[in-house]
């Protein structure tokens, strides 16, 4: 039992860190792109086809790319930006560039939800459409965001399992190495049970944030 | 005509391009509103009353024709100056379109954030204004806490709120009950009389011109058919619509003659 635990400690570290950064970095790139893709959209405040068009296509062909072929793509990317393709950190980036255009999307779809009334509203009282996104838009779909980051991070708490092909390590990576290559059942047992344990809070947590901001309306 | 109205709008025109095919929705629209004035505009569904009252903000670009409220050619801004007249002219909509993630006091206090206006001075300008609309006790709620018609007081607060030269309405009581109606209604008779604000409104509701408005106008496919002051158009009406919607309200009508027409 105690050697279970002490196996148990250093993956669950290095997923909480790859979910944690890859998180950051998917919202960073991400979240600009889904503002802009609900901006330019031909029904959006500031219509550009062609540009809404443009950046479509590049979210479309990063989101269909199989996630064990985009890691071994990325490596050379991984080592300008970290120094070295294979480890924990490594695995951020492709993590981060899996993530980002699922992370556009689901703000794309979030903003767009917003009463287009209240985009007018806000436009009749003259507001920039930098005071409509940063007044209107975010705020107004703050549940919906909410409930899309969430459904990011669960995402990436899966994806992360992989990581462990590019040494990347986490319970995923030890889930295979013990449980499968050393049949140890109970190891493989365990670490998909804490990974279970890690999504059902994620998704508790985020249910409960995206409750509390509802029932302020 | 002697001096020039306070909006004049002139050979209005704008056509729609939809998947069917072009849809002429105004077609030379001639409308002068003087400061001062409830002015209303009656049509049936689809007459091009709502497009054109979203020609006077701009909401809807007119294709050719001008709007000129006071000396200002609407038609000929630039995008900035836009939104700086924007922020003059307050519009309340039949949906209330409040934003359901403000409380009351932020909903108010938007425009006068979208203006720049320091946040000291916005406090005191919101609490002034929700007592004028009688909201005071609402002012942390949130719109989804309210009834249609404190909605649309909220709406009227919000429209109010830094001080526009005039408000318009885009059949913002068809939305409410009769008897909600006509208490917004009094609300906006009471500002036009207090602020001297112009009002323009819209509405497929003749009870509602009847009751509020000084002068009307009465729109059928895109042309402007008769207008004048609502006395006179209800008393005399000249163009088969006009006689057409004073005839569904033949039974008020003569409650109108009663009423108005005492001397008659």
């Amino acid at each position: 039992m105690n050697e279970l635990l002490v196996l148990l400690i250093a993956p669950t570290l290095q997923t909480l860190y790859m979910i944690f950064a890859s998180t950051l970095f998917s919202l960073i790139l991400g979240f600009p792109l889904g503002v802009l893709l609900c901006v330019t959209d031909s029904g959006g405040i500031a219509p550009r086809p062609s540009l809404n068009n443009a950046v479509g296509r590049v979210v479309n062909v990063l989101r269909s790319f199989p996630f064990i072929i985009l890691m071994i793509l990325v490596f050379p990317l991984s080592r300008i930006i970290v120094g070295t393709s294979i480890g924990t950190t490594a695995s951020i980036v492709p993590l981060s560039i899996a993530a980002a255009p699922f992370v556009a999307r689901i703000i794309e779809s979030a903003l767009k939800e917003v009463d287009p009334g209240c985009i007018q509203a806000a436009r009749a009282m003259g507001s920039s459409n930098r005071q409509i996104i940063l007044k209107v838009l975010i705020p107004e779909a703050l549940p919906s965001l909410v409930a899309g980051v969430t459904t990011t991070i669960i995402n990436l708490i899966g994806y992360s399992a992989m990581a462990g092909a590019i040494g990347g390590g986490g319970l995923g990576d030890l889930a295979v190495r013990y449980g499968y290559q050393r049949f140890r059942t109970d190891v493989m047992i365990v670490s998909v049970i804490v990974i279970l344990v890690l999504v059902e809070l994620v998704q508790l947590t985020g249910s409960r944030i995206g409750k509390r901001l509802l029932v302020k309306r | 005509m002697g001096s020039e109205p306070f909006i004049a709008v002139r050979k209005l025109k704008k056509t729609f391009h939809t998947h069917e095919g072009a849809l002429e929705v105004l077609k030379g629209i001639d409308l002068e509103i003087d400061r001062g004035d409830i002015y209303g505009i009656i049509g049936f569904s689809g007459a091009g009353k709502s497009t054109l009252l979203r020609c006077l903000n701009r909401l809807e670009s007119p294709d050719s024709g001008t709007v000129t409220i006071g000396d200002v050619e609407i038609t000929a801004l630039d995008k900035t100056s836009l939104n700086g007249h924007r922020q003059k002219v307050g519009m309340i909509f039949q949906q209330f379109n409040l934003f359901d993630s403000r409380t009351v006091y932020r909903n108010v206090s938007f425009p006068l954030e979208v203006a720049g206006i320091p946040k000291a001075r916005i406090r005191t300008r919101v609490e002034e204004i929700l007592e004028l609309v009688e909201l005071t006790d609402k002012i942390n709620c949130h719109p989804g806490q309210l009834s249609g018609g404190q909605k649309q007081r909220v709406g009227i607060a919000r429209a109010l709120a830094n001080q526009p030269d005039v408000l318009l309405s885009d059949e913002a009581t068809s939305a409410l009950d009769p008897q909600t109606t006509f208490s917004i209604l009094e609300l906006l008779k009471d500002i036009n009389r207090k602020l001297g604000l112009t009002i323009v409104l819209v509405t497929h509701e003749l009870e509602v011109i009847k009751y509020a408005c000084t002068k009307m106008a009465v729109i059928q496919d895109g042309v402007i058919i008769e207008k004048g002051d609502v006395r006179s158009v209800f008393l005399n009406p000249k163009s088969e619509t006009s006689k057409q919607f004073i005839k569904i309200n033949d039974e008020f009508l003569k409650d109108f003659v009663v009423e108005e027409g005492g001397g008659i």
